[in-house]
């Protein structure tokens, strides 16, 4: 087995983040190591957490990290935070909340910028999974970065995902829309000690009533919690939703759910995959030679249309080769 | 060739809440255009060059004015160094008087900026000297 692999099958950090760094820089050696990975991922039960910026996600992140610790489970997170459009640059401060795990060698946290991807996650996000799967850890926490209604690229690479909510942040018709109220296997309402909490539980609850139930129906439970700086509360209130979680990992596999999910991260894959074979060398090759600087220019001029340099492309790289 | 993004932590090792001057170095370099991983306060050596070497960082920046800087800095390059992680380069800011910078230099910091250091001055010294592979 090539050493950098079997560093990382034998749970070496320093060799998984330098490789989730590399596959983040897109170096051309990283797409060879996760081939290599591949079939030493796919064992750990993956959980997505998302919502609004602020909600508290890195909190319960590291309250449900305590929780499977207790069980003796080895965890890998993989937080998102936001990259500047501008200078590039990022400030990844998920962390921050976790550190009382910093020393616990069963733990590993490994932030990530977005790096300009709009879904919530980072491109190298599902890779960085399959690095923390082959570390063999048991469970992967995923924090997507703090997202609004649309950024659910997050269904594609978790079993359970879990929308944080808080109140305050709009009436009924906010519980009604398509997007990130569909994408929530459990719905936590944090900070449930603020006003407004009972009443945002009373309208997700209806809305849930609403949905149509699948004959061996999941209803997505509304998991409360309180005030993070009431230890003892808090702790209480997680523990509650880590049971949740596992719950709803059983039912998963008893319904065949979780072969459904799997489908989707596979097709996601692909799609990916795809893209960085097909799109990334093409898009790179013009840059290179000046020419996709040249199409910009006659389309800004209006000289061109961007479907008639598409089909430009397209010809010159790849039905000439087909034809040949 | 791909280029390699610059990644940085900020940490404020010890008993010292005062986070002002991480929290504004933490945003200027993220201006500059690193990845910034900003732990906050009242970490150990331990904590830190634990996350140092989760988060693959290129360079650790301590920031420390209770005083300790003396046994907490170089404590963090001895970590590093025990982890196998001594390309990961530290430097250090805070209220440091002068007479102490020989031992910290001795000890593996690599620069020590006092107050008055210009942010310009930080961002081009890690611009030069860290070229991540």
């Amino acid at each position: 087995m090539d050493s950098t692999i079997k560093k990382i099958c034998d749970g070496d950090v320093r060799s998984a983040s330098r490789l989730i760094r590399d596959i983040e820089d897109k170096l051309p050696d990283a797409r060879a190591k996760i081939k290599k990975l591949y079939a030493h991922t796919g064992k750990s039960f993956i959980i997505g957490i998302t919502g609004a910026p602020g909600a508290g996600k890195s909190t319960l992140t590291d309250a449900l990290i305590t929780e499977f610790r207790k069980k003796n489970k080895t965890v890998g997170v993989l937080a998102v935070d936001p990259t500047s459009p501008f200078t590039g640059g990022a400030i990844l401060g998920d962390r921050i909340r976790m550190l009382r795990h910093a020393e616990d060698t069963g733990v590993f946290v490994r932030s990530l910028a977005t790096r300009g991807a709009l879904g919530g996650l980072s491109q190298a996000a599902g890779n960085a999974i399959h690095v923390m799967e082959a570390m063999g850890k048991d469970i992967i926490i995923v924090e997507t970065v703090g997202i609004g209604q649309q950024e659910i690229d997050i269904i594609n690479h978790a079993h359970s995902v879990v929308v944080v909510l808080v109140p305050g942040m709009g009436d009924e018709i906010q519980t009604m829309k398509a997007g990130l109220m569909e994408i929530a296997d459990i719905f936590v309402i944090n900070k449930a000690n603020r006003a407004g909490a009972k009443q945002l539980q009373t309208e997700l609850t209806s809305m849930l009533n609403l949905s149509p139930k699948t004959a061996d129906g999941w209803k997505p439970p509304v998991v409360m919690v309180g005030n993070a700086f009431e230890p003892a509360e808090f702790a209480k209130d997680t523990a509650g939703l880590a049971k949740k979680i596992g719950e709803h990992h059983l039912y998963l596999q008893k319904s065949g759910k979780l072969n459904e999910r799997m489908h989707r991260k596979a097709m996601t894959e692909i799609r990916d995959a795809l893209g960085a074979c097909l799109m990334e060398p093409v898009l790179h090759s013009l840059m290179e030679s000046g020419e996709l600087e040249k199409f910009s220019e006659k389309i800004r001029n209006r000289k061109t249309d961007p479907y008639s340099v598409a089909e430009e492309i397209t010809e010159k790289f790849f039905q000439k080769r087909g034809k040949a | 060739m791909p280029e390699r993004k610059i990644r940085v932590m900020v940490a404020k090792p010890g008993l010292d809440g005062h986070d002002r001057g991480a929290r504004i170095l933490a945003r200027c370099f993220r201006d500059a255009g690193f990845e910034v991983v900003y732990t906050g306060c009242h970490q150990t050596p331990e904590q830190i060059a634990s996350a140092a070497v989760q988060e693959d960082v290129d360079l650790v920046g301590l920031s420390c004015l209770s005083g300790a800087h003396r046994v907490l800095f170089p404590r963090v390059v001895e970590l590093l160094r025990e982890k196998g992680a001594s390309d990961i380069t530290v430097i250090g800011g805070g209220i440091i008087p002068e007479q102490d910078l020989p031992a910290l230099y001795d000890s593996g910091i690599k620069a020590i900026f006092t107050p008055g250091a210009s942010l310009d001055s930080i961002v081009d010294w890690i611009k030069t000297n860290i070229k991540p592979q």
